[in-house]
């Protein structure tokens, strides 16, 4: 008795599968070359030859549906093979390949944006599922604000950037001194003196030409906190005040943008993801800042460096993975961090009814 | 009935340092009440006059903030943690900067 290692359908029933609720991995198997002048969308490559070595990072789970493509449907059935070989249990290889697709009159043969260098910059981007071509389009079109450019936006801000995150508006008021060189790695000590938004200007050029930085040197009000949102897909946030924090808050649940927020302190971290709409908003979580003489002074607290590095790099994987839509955010819950320990504790964050920038009663109410 | 209450690092003056407080109580406000026996300097960073929680100042038994819960009424059982956790600005993130 054979058993049949693979199915093979025709682009018009390989169209029905990817548009059904539980789509498989749709896989293209030709060389670059041929990826270059079009794939389908969704689709992610991995050459045929390479394949026995890059499919444990597409599909992790030997079960999970697949659906390979090359350019006749001759390669795509050998990989399946390949792939059945190798325990892959439930593979499906569309004849006629993507010949046959636009020959069927079928949609969105879709052409890459990306120049040669940006293929070259984020390959290892390009190679994973949920990133790929479309994703990475996604991040360079995207525009991130970042709120301060100091210990926790300094290593965000150069991940977002080396990740090509097309747009980094950032506001900080501060300049640049040798005090900040301990953990604020985005500036140099040539730079000391220098205005922190221009100093991380900078470091973002040098690092990718890509991304087109709005340096804004200024502080973050109620005045200019909706025009420093205009155009915004998610905030990162850096401050260092209530005011700030809370004008940037009530701002960006009015317009409807993702905030991620974070705090550091000594050796411990915390952060969570504000999207309204979502889930909660910062004044869910806390409704009211303590008054000035109760607030902790942590002035002379001390930070150790790594800490906002690792948090503030937290923040800037939680921004992609809200921006490429991927994953499972902190939303509705805050992670703390203890370096010393070397634990994570989660906590739930619940949106509260009654809160008076998202809650039942306010314009933005209801949706969550 | 042993409960472990986490002390926020903003919080640890009052505590002489400790991170973690081990004391008795089946309720938070028994809890509470006996954390704040044995380290007085607490009592006014966590609750009012009236005795209620401060309003900046979140606790969560076994992950999920009591204002949720029953509040100072919410039992707690032996074994679980008790996490106090008080807005933070300033100081989080000023030494930050």
């Amino acid at each position: 008795m054979t058993t049949k290692l693979f199915t093979e359908v025709d682009a018009k029933a390989a169209q029905q599968l990817l548009e059904s609720p539980t789509p498989p991995l749709l896989i293209d198997v030709r060389e670059q070359n041929e990826w270059d002048a079009g794939y389908l969308h969704g689709a992610t490559h991995a050459p045929k030859g390479m394949i026995s070595f890059t499919i444990p990072n597409i599909a992790p789970e030997k079960s999970a549906p697949i659906l390979l493509y090359c350019a006749g449907g001759v390669r795509s059935a050998a990989a399946a093979e390949t792939l059945a070989g190798l325990g892959y249990t439930n593979l499906t290889s569309m004849a006629g390949g993507i010949n046959g697709w636009s020959a069927a009159g079928l949609p969105v043969v879709e052409t890459t944006t990306l120049t040669p260098e940006q293929k070259s910059r984020y390959s290892r981007h390009l190679l994973l599922p949920g990133v790929g071509a479309d994703g990475q389009t996604k991040l360079l079109n995207s525009r991130v604000l970042m709120v301060g450019a100091g210990g926790l936006g300094a290593p965000a801000a150069l991940y977002l950037a080396a990740a090509g995150v097309g747009k980094l508006r950032i506001i900080d008021f501060d300049s640049v001194e040798a005090s900040n060189l301990q953990r604020q790695v985005i500036h140099t000590t040539d730079r000391v003196g220098m205005l922190k938004v221009e100093s991380a200007a900078v470091q973002i050029r040098a690092l990718n030409p890509d991304v087109e930085v709005e340096p804004i040197n200024d502080m973050l009000t109620t005045e200019n906190v909706a025009s420093l949102l205009n155009g915004v897909d998610l905030v990162i946030d850096g401050t260092d005040t209530f005011e700030a924090r809370y004008a940037l808050n009530d701002a960006a649940v009015k317009l409807g943008i993702p905030v991620v927020h974070a705090g550091v302190f000594r050796f411990e971290g915390q952060l969570t993801v504000l999207a309204p709409g979502r889930g909660p908003c910062y004044r869910c979580l806390h409704p009211t800042p303590p008054p000035a003489e109760m607030a902790p002074s942590c002035g002379v607290a001390g930070v150790l460096g790594v800490l906002p590095g690792v948090i503030g790099v937290l923040q800037a994987t939680e921004a992609l993975k809200m921006l490429l839509r991927i994953g499972e955010p902190l939303i509705g819950r805050l992670l703390l961090w203890d370096a010393l320990e070397g634990t994570f504790t989660e906590l739930t964050v619940k949106r509260d009814p009654h809160c008076v920038a998202c809650g039942d009663g306010t314009a933005k109410g209801g949706a969550a | 009935m042993s409960i472990s209450v986490r002390i926020p690092p903003v919080l640890r003056t009052q505590t002489g340092g400790a991170k973690l407080v081990s004391v008795d109580g089946a309720s938070l406000s028994a809890v509470l009440t006996a954390l704040t026996a044995a380290h007085p300097d607490l009592r006014e960073q966590i609750f009012e006059a009236d005795g209620t929680l401060r309003r900046w100042v979140n606790v969560y038994v076994d992950g999920a903030d009591v204002r949720h819960l029953a509040g100072l009424e919410t039992p707690t059982q032996d074994g679980i943690e008790v996490v106090i956790l008080p807005a933070m600005a300033g100081g989080a993130l000023g030494s930050a900067r």
